[in-house]
């Protein structure tokens, strides 16, 4: 079997990593511990440094401060084609002029593995591409194409595993198709998996556990369902799926909940499920979480409630509708809700109130940007910023 | 997909242009049949003699061998020289950028007098007996800049990512630039290489400067032109010409099969 | 193929690299070290040689090195008609090469895109000159214009040649042989802009109301600009130092001498070497600032 010659996954650790590019920083002071096995995504939007970490972690970068180790190895001095690592590239990166089976083969001819074909053409089996062996890579469809990539990275049986946004190019049949198809290579091998990407749905549906990054940083790490239950930063209560989002001023602590006062209206937190407990705090809810009266309900202890505010604008989505709930003095909210039979009662126009279970408001770590949601860095402005620096560099660099 | 009648005037018009190229082509290849005297300039009747005799002019073939001598070493070092500045070009980052990118596009855009009296200026003040060497070094300068440009294209059309999955692929340095740089980048090397060999095999003026008692193909045509170009000239003339489409002919008909058969294999 | 290097616009330049290598110095220096030994070094020579006077020492003419800058004031009075009709024939030259190669250009680039065979073969025929002696082609042209040759003949027949006129060595000569000889270098360029032509624009100026000559002047000519100019480059730099068309012995006569046969004649044969270094220096200098307008006027500072 393919096992045989590579001990089964490892766990990678980064200490301290940072890197700074001429111009910017892309990681800042990253600790992160993989647990052997596991299948890990990296998640955030572009130019968060989740692919620098990877090209890190793969040896394609040297990282400015910091160790990386595998195993308990420390690796950060080591050439990337010493390192036990292997990765998917996001373009498939598949070499033009050599068929797929030599394509499979290359690593193992580099370290000179007796049986190479033979176990190519084992693993070519596995994505069941072996009928492929003797074409060129240009004569693959894309999903095909991810699959030899996959398999030329596998075949390898390395300690570790890298795809970067492997499934980017792919259309949204094939990529679900591929995504599952993933997840049981993964735990047919049993490698460790690391796995780069800016899809949230992509990073919920196959990885074990997730790291929320954001300009350079972790955010948040945890599993699918942890992360989308109890947000702890703005950040990721935007990113991984939708929040509504609150601010205001702790005006009384109880035992196990205390209650924020929202331009004049009452919240309530469970003590536990947030990250400050006093001063200002910002606080959510899921949108599906929320319930549309036609009445103001009746007050209870577990309930919040927000109201009236007038429907601005329904979407109709099939499985749901989304609400958009314009509430004086708090803004714009948004609700999910199932298309029921009463329904037909809210249009747009309609009066409302809005209630919620204490128990799923979150409370977070940090308050909100003024300029909205999240700062994309990747916008003309950072864009143009970058390419400002690097001229300067250049410049400086001719005097 | 057919071709519109609002088209033919163009195809027409570029079909007497092509005829119009051809024309010299056509009466050199025509001539070197001639059953000529002491010149080659009218028609006295059809032979074979100066195809097969084309070596009994010893100064026309020694003047053929120099030229093909000049042409491959001065082909062999611009292509190695350039291709890796082209790599540099494209790859890395280094001081006095703009004044290398200057320095490589001054030798095309001055006129070959210039570089061929500047050389021979050099020459002259270090006292270098002109000869097969000085052609050559003149050959390979002005050969330089054209491999950076057409290796250039190449390079940039690289994905850096190939290299990196090779290095990740276990690939030592030297392993990646055998098995995926170098056979990526051969096309425009090759490119180049012919390019090369077609500026030096046909370069005149340079030559002329830097030659001394030398003789190369084209000196040979210039020097005989003022008493009758012998009809063993257009035999080489000829004769290389038709190498050279054989060459392109059958690089075309190889892709060609080799397309067809890929959409075979794929279909 | 070998036109490859003529393209400006070859491949999406991409970010600029970022890698600062030892391995960037080791791959510039031996070719650079070789372009500045013999390049700029020769250059030098030249500027230096173009202010020598002459001493008559025992030996006869000799050469010594002075600032004797009245040497080109003597080379371009002297040679003020040669400069004027070398300009005046490379530009005519160049205008013609643009109009004949656009459309072979355009023949291959758009026109044949779905005949690759078509195009294949148009594209060998342009190249094909390439490899055939650039003299010789220019001697068939001679025995062709040659008095009792066929074009003279059928030029008699028709009526529009009498007796004493006369093709070769005239100015008509001496541009058509420039125009023919330097056709390639002017297709093959504007053909590698064309190619990479999206035929959507064109479609898309279509639909926004844009009529077929509009759509051309409008869309396709800026489009293949970096192939324009560089091929107007390709054809005028060489053709306003060329001395093979204009010599006598190939198609001109020395009422169309161009300074390139200036140069030469000064230089191998009278062998007058400050004024042939005086005049290479001069003839530099103009094409360095008329190219570098031509560059910044049309916008294509990045074929540098």
């Amino acid at each position: 079997m393919i096992g045989n010659f590579a001990e089964a996954g490892a766990d990678l650790e980064l200490v301290g990593i940072s890197k700074r590019f001429p111009g910017f920083t892309a990681i800042q002071e990253l600790d992160l511990l993989i647990p052997a096995g596991s299948f890990f995504a990296l998640l955030g939007p572009s130019g968060c440094g989740k692919t620098t970490t990877l090209r890190l972690v793969a040896g394609l970068e040297e990282p400015t401060t910091g160790k990386i180790l595998i195993g308990g190895k420390d690796i950060t001095n080591i050439k990337s084609y010493r390192r036990p690592v292997n990765t998917v590239f996001q373009s498939y990166a598949l070499f033009p002029h050599m068929t797929i089976l030599e394509n499979v083969a290359f690593g193992l001819r580099r370290r000179k593995i007796p049986n190479a074909i033979e176990l190519a053409t084992e693993v070519l089996k596995l994505v069941e591409l072996e009928h492929a062996a003797n074409r060129k890579p240009s004569q693959l469809s894309g999903g095909q194409q991810q699959r030899v990539a996959l398999a030329r990275a596998v075949v390898n049986r390395p300690a570790l595993l890298l795809l970067d946004e492997p499934l980017g190019a792919l259309d949204l049949k094939l990529r679900r198709q591929m995504q599952l198809e993933l997840k049981s290579i993964q735990s047919e091998v049993g490698l460790t998996f690391v796995h780069v990407t800016h899809d949230q749905e992509e990073a919920m549906t196959m990885a074990d556990t997730i790291a929320v990054m954001n300009k350079g940083r972790i955010e948040q790490m945890g599993s699918p369902s942890e992360l989308y239950d109890l947000p702890q930063t703005v950040f990721v209560a935007n990113f991984l799926g939708q929040s509504n989002l609150f601010s205001g001023k702790v005006i009384e602590n109880n035992a196990n909940s205390f209650t924020v006062d929202v331009s004049g209206k009452a919240v309530k937190v469970p003590t536990k499920r947030a990250q400050r407990h006093s001063g200002s705090v910002t606080v959510g809810v899921r949108p599906e979480k929320l319930d549309m009266h036609l009445n103001k309900p009746k007050d209870a202890a577990n309930l919040n409630i927000l109201g009236p505010g007038v429907i601005s604008d329904v979407s109709y989505t099939g499985v749901s509708s989304t609400y958009f709930v314009d509430v004086p003095g708090i803004g714009n909210m948004t609700v999910f809700a199932q298309n029921l039979e009463e329904s037909e009662n809210f249009g747009a126009g309609q009066q409302v109130w809005l209630s919620w279970v204490v128990d799923h408001t979150f409370g977070l770590a940090d308050m909100p940007e003024d300029e909205g949601k999240f700062v994309r860095d990747d916008d003309t402005t950072s864009l143009a910023a970058l390419e400002l620096a690097d001229l300067i560099e250049e410049i400086e660099e001719e005097m | 997909m057919k071709i519109k009648t609002s088209q033919l005037p163009l195809i027409i018009v570029s079909g007497l242009i092509l005829i119009w190229m051809m024309i010299p082509i056509v009466y050199t290849i025509i001539f070197s049949f001639n059953e000529s005297a002491k010149t080659n300039i009218s028609w006295r009747g059809f032979t074979l003699d100066n195809w097969l005799k084309v070596c009994d002019n010893a100064e026309v073939c020694g003047a053929f061998i120099n030229s093909i001598t000049v042409a491959v070493v001065s082909t062999i070092i611009a292509t190695a020289l350039g291709t890796m500045i082209a790599v540099a070009l494209v790859r890395y980052r280094f001081k006095f950028r703009s004044a290398v990118s200057l320095l490589l596009f001054m030798p095309m855009a001055t006129p070959e007098v210039v570089l061929g009296a500047g050389l021979a200026s050099q020459f002259f003040a270090a006292g270098v007996e002109k000869g097969l060497v000085t052609i050559i070094i003149a050959h390979t300068m002005f050969c330089i800049s054209y491999v950076v440009v057409a290796v250039k294209a190449r390079v940039a059309s690289l994905d850096p990512a190939l290299e990196e999955a090779g290095r990740d692929l276990y690939g030592s340095p030297q392993a990646v630039f055998w098995r995926i740089t170098f056979p990526l980048l051969l096309p425009g090397i090759v490119a180049a290489a012919l390019l090369s060999f077609a500026l030096s095999f046909d370069d005149f003026i340079i030559t002329n400067f830097n030659s001394g008692q030398v003789s190369t193909f084209p000196k040979f045509v210039y020097v005989a032109a003022a008493r009758g170009v012998p009809a063993e000239a257009n035999v080489i003339a000829s004769g290389v010409f038709f190498v050279a489409l054989i060459l392109v002919l059958s690089v075309q008909i190889f892709g060609y099969f080799r397309r067809k058969k890929l959409a075979k294999v794929s279909a | 193929m070998a036109f490859a290097a003529f393209s400006t616009n070859a491949a999406p330049v991409e970010a600029a690299p970022k890698k600062r290598s030892w391995i960037a110095p080791f791959l510039l220096l031996p070719g650079l070290a070789y372009l500045s030994l013999f390049f700029l070094v020769p250059l030098i020579a030249l500027l230096l040689t173009s202010f020598q006077a002459t001493e008559f020492g025992p030996l006869g003419k000799e050469f010594v090195y002075a600032f004797q800058w009245e040497n080109y004031v003597q080379a371009i009075n002297e040679y003020m008609p040669h400069i004027g009709r070398s300009f005046f024939y490379s530009i005519t030259a160049t205008i013609f090469a643009l109009l004949i190669g656009y459309p072979l250009a355009y023949l291959m680039g758009v026109t044949l895109r779905d005949f690759p065979m078509w195009k294949s073969l148009v594209l060998m025929l342009v190249i094909a000159p390439f490899f055939f002696s650039f003299l010789l082609r220019a001697l068939a042209w001679k025995q062709l214009f040659a008095d009792s040759g066929p074009v003279v003949g059928v030029l008699n027949m028709l009526g529009l040649f009498g007796p004493g006129d006369y093709l070769n060595g005239t100015d008509f000569s001496v541009i058509f042989g420039l125009t023919y000889t330097f056709i390639p270098f002017m297709t093959l360029p504007i053909y590698t802009s064309l190619d990479r032509l999206d035929i959507r624009y064109l479609e898309a100026a279509g639909d926004l109301y844009g009529k077929p000559a509009t759509n051309f002047w409008k869309v396709t000519i800026p489009l293949s600009m970096p192939g324009i100019v560089s091929g107007t480059l390709l054809t005028f730099i060489p053709a306003s130092g060329d001395y093979i068309n204009a010599s006598n012995m190939f198609l001109g006569s020395p009422s169309t001498a161009m300074i390139g046969n200036v140069i030469e004649s000064n230089y191998l044969i009278t062998q007058n070497f400050p004024i042939a270094a005086a005049l290479s220096i001069a003839l530099m200098a103009v094409i360095l600032v008329a190219v570098s307008i031509y560059i910044r006027r049309s916008g294509t500072e990045d074929l540098l």
